[in-house]
């Protein structure tokens, strides 16, 4: 089988969800809705406090381009807007709305009966009023992925399904539950780029996915889909595009540069039901699993259903909780806490581990084994990279690309010395972007 | 043999003795004698606070005329005077000796902590996981950038994880205060007792929330002050060292303890 340079093989841990299929959470009393859900400008707000507003009704929009509006998923009143904990850390502005628990549509979301013969613009311009992002955690405003410059023809449409995090089954069980949907959305994105093929991988553990898929894509020949092998970061933009096409996105380039465009399963789906349906983008699967939840399960969460209320629907935390995820364990933003943290169009997983799971070690000095370049993804060196940062050489860690870093996480995995070389990298990309910003000016 | 040997070692000696006693003087490096003179007045730590790699090269650049004089902070202004005597130029004001001084007192049984913070230990680093460990968003982390960053290891990390400066090892050569990405840390003449150690610009009653020591604002300092050297600066209390005599009275009237 095809595959990528490096990469790792973390245990699975998907066990306690896969075979659990979705089931829809409980709209929240007080939902908190995000103004910034997505890479790019944030939105300004549409409503004021003590507005009436309903389902699906847009709340929020900004006039940028790399950004996507936000909607109510709840009917009910603007109580406040305030701020809220991001996942990556700090505040956003946010809109909370008082639940009347009576589920009013708002009158501009009615099924279209004419999906069909829509224009490649046309659907380019319901997915931005949709909302829609990179439903895998990145929250990359979608109708911009799908308007890469002309000069660049795309040919190649790519689904990742291969939900290479260890514990998340979100796109599992969305693809084994809603598997035509997906090849309705996969379509739809290729009648918008005009691309004449599609392709979807799908991770060999997941074998049921595979056939589901593939049972539904039967009908149209342009659509392949693969079982890749199992290894992580194998749903990585990059690599994914590498193990299809064998081309290679150059550094600092996008996957537009090489004629492919890649989609999360997830958003497909949305993508499907926003044309469809008409359905803005107001709730999305979750996976709640860890050991230190009593019930993982996977769930229908409307977006901004507070983190508290999703957590006491799976029967609260275990009493040893060490460590609260949104997202999975190897790119997932740690948190301080679940308060004033809600679900967003980003979030595919809540992992609470346990002390069992969680080992804080002493951080040892580097051996150059050089275990990290080998399973780098990106052929960077994270070592060289570590010890600048160790040693505030920034410029040195430009030179050694550290801009070119996917933070997969793979390096800090494997080394023996338990360096915290993701993290550094991190730190070096955010000084390195200030620096340039700096520049710029 | 053995004389054989002796005498053969003792000629080769002599004609290599001799071909470096003349390359010695034929290559020699004309080396401008100020220079070795202003390198003996620096403080010698290579601490490149002077913004050139280090004392060697401080002096060469002082002697050429791109260094000033005073350049050398660690060296003080006694050597500063030297140097310009070697120099010829005018001698410089008398700068006081300037020792780093912390601003902050959100120890860990002051300031509240918002979460526990597993990563890199590093200040920066810390402060890129949910804008820090602490409440308090201008405090100090205390995960020691400074400690790391002091070339005369004047920088310790004391008990309550606050960083504690030793004054006498102190040179004045404010890489900590650039480093702290708090700014926490700042120079202050060494023979002012008493500091605002609170950089907190938020209102008096958030800053309660977040700490038992932080500066709330109240003017106190600034009405009792018998020199008026005390002003209110976004919300924190500064004093102006050149009019504070070291009376201590706003220390008595801090309701915060947080001049100290």
């Amino acid at each position: 089988m095809k595959t990528f340079k490096g990469g790792v093989h973390p245990g699975d841990r998907k066990s306690a969800t896969e075979k659990k299929p979705v089931v829809p959470a409980k709209p929240p009393a007080v939902a908190i809705i995000p103004l910034s859900q997505h890479i790019g400008a944030p939105c300004e707000p549409l409503v004021a406090v003590g507005d009436e507003v309903k389902m699906g009704q847009k709340i929020g929009d900004s006039k940028g381009f790399v950004s996507a509006p936000v909607h109510s998923s709840v009917s009910g009143k603007v109580i406040k807007i305030d701020t809220c904990k991001s996942a990556p850390g700090g505040t956003v502005d946010a809109i909370f709305i008082e639940n009347d628990f009576q589920d009013t549509w708002h009158e501009d979301v009615k099924p279209n009966p004419n999906w069909e013969k829509l224009s490649a613009d046309e659907l380019k311009k319901i997915v931005r009023e949709a909302g829609i992002v990179g439903m895998g955690g990145a929250t990359f405003p979608t109708h911009v992925k799908l308007s890469p410059p002309p000069e660049n023809k795309i040919d190649y449409v790519l689904v990742n399904g291969a939900e290479c995090e260890p514990y998340l089954t979100s796109d599992h069980r969305a693809m084994l539950e809603r598997p035509d949907d997906l090849i309705v959305g996969l379509q739809l994105i290729m009648k918008m780029v005009g691309a004449e093929k599609g392709c979807i991988g799908i991770e060999d553990n997941k074998p049921d996915a595979v056939e589901a898929v593939t049972k539904a894509a039967a009908k149209d020949p342009r659509i392949e889909v693969r079982a890749l092998p199992t290894k992580y970061p194998q749903g990585a933009e990059k690599q994914l595009i590498k193990v299809f096409t064998g081309r290679e996105v150059p550094s600092g380039g996008l996957p537009a540069h090489v004629g492919c465009i890649v989609q999360n399963v997830g958003t497909c789906i949305a993508i499907t039901d926003a044309v469809c349906k008409g359905l803005p983008l107001i709730e999305r699967i979750v996976t709640i699993t860890g050991s230190g939840i009593n019930e993982p399960k996977n769930m229908l969460v409307r977006i901004g259903t507070p983190l508290e209320d999703v957590i006491e629907q799976c029967g609260g935390f275990k009493p040893n909780l060490k460590k609260l995820i949104l997202g999975g364990p190897m790119m997932g933003f740690a948190q301080p806490g679940p308060e004033n943290l809600p679900v967003t169009k980003g979030t595919s997983g809540i992992l609470c581990l346990t002390d069992e799971e969680v080992t804080i070690e002493e951080i040892g000095p580097c051996i150059k084994c050089a275990k990290c370049v080998e399973v780098c993804p990106v052929s960077i060196m994270p070592l060289f990279i570590g010890s600048s940062v160790e040693q505030g050489l920034y410029d040195r860690a430009e030179k050694y690309d550290a801009m070119d870093c996917i933070e997969c996480g793979c390096c800090s995995y494997i080394c023996p010395a338990k360096r915290p070389l993701t993290q550094w990298i991190r730190m070096a990309k955010s000084e390195i972007a200030a620096k340039r910003r700096a520049a710029a000016k | 043999m053995i004389v054989a040997a002796v005498i053969t070692l003792a000629a080769l000696g002599l004609i290599f003795g001799g071909a470096l006693a003349y390359a010695s003087q034929k290559f020699a490096v004309e080396v401008d004698p100020k220079v070795e003179e202003v390198r003996e007045l620096l403080a010698g730590a290579n601490c490149g606070a002077c913004g050139y790699a280090g004392c060697d090269q401080f002096a060469e650049e002082v002697v050429a005329g791109n260094a000033p004089v005073t350049g050398c902070a660690p060296a003080g202004t006694e050597a500063a005077n030297k140097i310009a005597g070697i120099m010829g130029v005018e001698a410089p004001d008398t700068l006081e000796r300037q020792v780093a001084q912390l601003k902050c007192l959100g120890d860990c049984n002051t300031v509240k902590i918002k979460h526990i913070y597993d990563g890199p230990q590093d200040c920066r680093a810390a402060l890129m996981f949910g804008g820090g460990p602490i409440a308090c968003s201008f405090g100090c982390v205390g995960l020691g950038n400074c400690v790391r960053a002091c070339p005369t290891d004047a920088i310790t990390l004391g008990e309550n994880g606050l960083p504690v400066i030793d004054k006498d090892l102190c040179i004045g050569c404010s890489i900590c205060v650039k480093e702290c990405p708090r700014q926490v840390l700042e120079l202050v003449p060494e023979t002012k007792k008493h500091h605002v150690s609170c950089r907190n610009q938020d209102k008096g009653k958030q800053v309660r929330e977040v700490c038992a020591r932080g500066c709330i604002a109240c003017t106190l300092c600034v009405k009792k002050c018998p020199e008026n050297a005390i002003s209110m600066v976004n919300n924190v209390a500064v004093i102006d060292y050149d009019k504070c005599t070291n009376c201590g009275t706003c220390v008595e009237v801090c309701p915060q303890k947080t001049i100290i």
